[in-house]
């Protein structure tokens, strides 16, 4: 998936976005990371398809059409559940809107909420969990159709560091286990060089890549590579590659 | 004194203290009546008024039932008409637009006026439901448009992008979303049909056997039979009361295991 020289600017005047080029390849765990207001979750939504851009196109390789409607699975900053639902009602809500069977949907239901953790939580309502169990649900929903590509806009954001460390380590496991791509925005340089294989950071508005950074650290990571020099060293580069991006823009 | 003491015998003060305020409220009402040797014509003291309630409950409870149907079918017209509107006006821009400043301006022109033109129009009992059904329908409607914007957006997105129909939109998202809004609604409405009902039949006036309570306060009136104004006031007050606290469960009965507003919290 790639997308191509792509612009979005809103009715308000707002340029989001301005020649924004990037390319996603299949299996990979890829990081947008910028300063807040930078255009990365707009340029998630035009991904998702839930806006179109003023200009360019977003392209998927196998088709090779642009705006094809795939199977996108998106996680947004707050859980965004519906609370009169149950959790198993509210991870089965992308199975209901395309009208799949009670009895088809029950095992998919169950095994997303197994992937996190959660499935002794299929009765509880949304109120009655923590911020970290409600983003497990929020997780739990993308993936119950299976889709190979999840889009994260800043999913732990709003969470506590301990519970955020937690849910990073899941996070990663889940993409090991089930190979699916990843495209995750945060502005913590912490949080990308500790998920992503690649990082890609931007400039503030009008957002553009300013550059990539790979993190050739090898899968599985652990909290050992939290505390390794490798670590550090990676993330001093995405950080100097930020507040030159910051620097380029001002 | 451990919190949960102090908290049942807080909630016991709550029922005590209004229900000894009543007694005294009561014995001093009945006390001057007695002392002053007051007639029945001027004011009857709560015993005489109890009594009546008792002696002439054929003539009354009659009345209570006629006044009730009026209510509940102004309150149900109420519930359809503004939550259907509402809907509507959801759906197309252009229909809110045009019909909104009506709703409004129905709502603000006061029952009262608009009762004796509309027993010109209508026969009595659908003038009466008329009444009922115009002071009830706008918190509902009200209510139920606010409800229906209020829906969180980041989920409006989620069921684009699973490309939710127009239709799962309203009935999986907007309506549940708005249930707290509408419940709210009904509520308001609820004491408001009972007002419309009340408004219409003192405006109607003629006799019946349909007549409903607030008639029997006009007639009682008219033959300076004041024991039973005031007994039928009374009914009057005990059937808004119930009416509040029947919805106010509906409500916490429909909203208790997700909305903030039923959840009792501790400390």
């Amino acid at each position: 998936m790639a997308l191509r020289d792509v612009a979005k600017s809103f009715v308000n005047g707002v340029v989001a976005l301005d020649g924004l080029d990037l390319d996603v390849r299949r299996g990979e765990f890829v990081s947008l990371l910028g300063p807040s207001g930078c255009g990365k979750s707009t340029a998630l939504r035009l991904i998702a398809g839930l806006s179109e851009p003023s200009r360019g196109a977003i392209v998927w390789d196998e088709s090779g059409t642009a705006h094809a409607r795939r199977d996108i699975g998106f996680v947004f900053q707050e859980p965004t559940l519906m609370p009169w639902a149950t959790v198993a009602r509210n991870v089965a809500l992308p199975l209901t809107l395309r009208h799949a069977g009670a009895s088809k949907a029950a095992p998919q239901i169950a095994a997303a909420l197994e992937r996190v953790g959660l499935a002794s939580f299929r009765d509880a309502y949304p109120r009655e969990l923590s911020g970290g169990m409600k983003m497990r649900v929020s997780i739990a929903r993308a993936l119950v159709t299976d889709a190979d590509l999840l889009l994260m806009d800043e999913p732990f954001a709003a969470l506590d560091e301990i519970t955020r460390f937690k849910l990073n380590n899941d996070l990663l496991d889940l993409w090991q286990a089930l190979g699916k791509t990843i495209v995750f925005v945060t502005h913590s340089v912490f949080e990308s060089v500790y998920l992503s294989g690649r990082i890609v950071v931007m400039t503030p508005r009008p957002g553009r890549v300013f550059k990539e950074l790979r993190v050739d650290a090898p899968y599985p990571r652990h909290e050992s590579f939290r505390t390794s020099a490798d670590y550090a060293a990676y993330c001093r580069l995405a950080s100097e590659a930020l507040n030159q991006a910051m620097a380029a823009a001002a | 004194m451990s919190t949960t003491d102090h908290a049942a015998s807080e909630r016991i003060l709550r029922l005590v203290l209004p229900v000894a305020a009543l007694a005294l409220g009561l014995g001093l009402w009945e006390l001057a009546v007695q002392a002053y040797a007051l007639p029945p014509y001027v004011l009857p003291g709560p015993r005489l008024v109890a009594q009546t309630l008792v002696a002439d409950w054929e003539v009354l409870s009659t009345s209570l039932v006629a006044t009730l149907v009026t209510t509940f079918e102004g309150l149900a017209l109420a519930v359809v008409g503004g939550i259907g509107l509402a809907i509507l006006f959801n759906l197309s821009r252009p229909v809110e637009y045009a019909l909104y400043p009506y709703a409004v301006i129905l709502q603000v022109t006061p029952v009262l006026a608009i009762a004796p033109l509309l027993l010109i129009y209508l026969p009595q009992q659908g003038a009466v439901l008329a009444c009922a059904w115009i002071v009830a329908f706008f918190p509902v409607l009200a209510n139920t448009t606010l409800g229906l914007k209020s829906v969180d957006h980041n989920l409006t997105d989620l069921y684009r992008l699973y490309g939710a129909s127009r239709r799962q939109v309203l009935f999986h998202l907007k309506l549940p979303s708005a249930l707290p809004h509408i419940l709210a609604g009904i509520r308001i409405a609820g004491g408001l049909s009972l007002v419309g009902a009340v408004v219409a039949e003192i405006a109607a006036g003629s006799a019946g056997a349909g007549s409903g309570l607030a008639y029997r306060i006009a007639e009682s009136g008219y033959r300076l039979n004041i024991p039973r104004m005031f007994a039928a006031l009374l009914l009057l007050s005990v059937a808004g009361i119930v009416i509040f606290f029947a919805l106010s469960g509906l409500s916490h009965l429909l909203l208790r295991r997700w909305h903030e507003s039923a959840i009792a919290r501790e400390g």
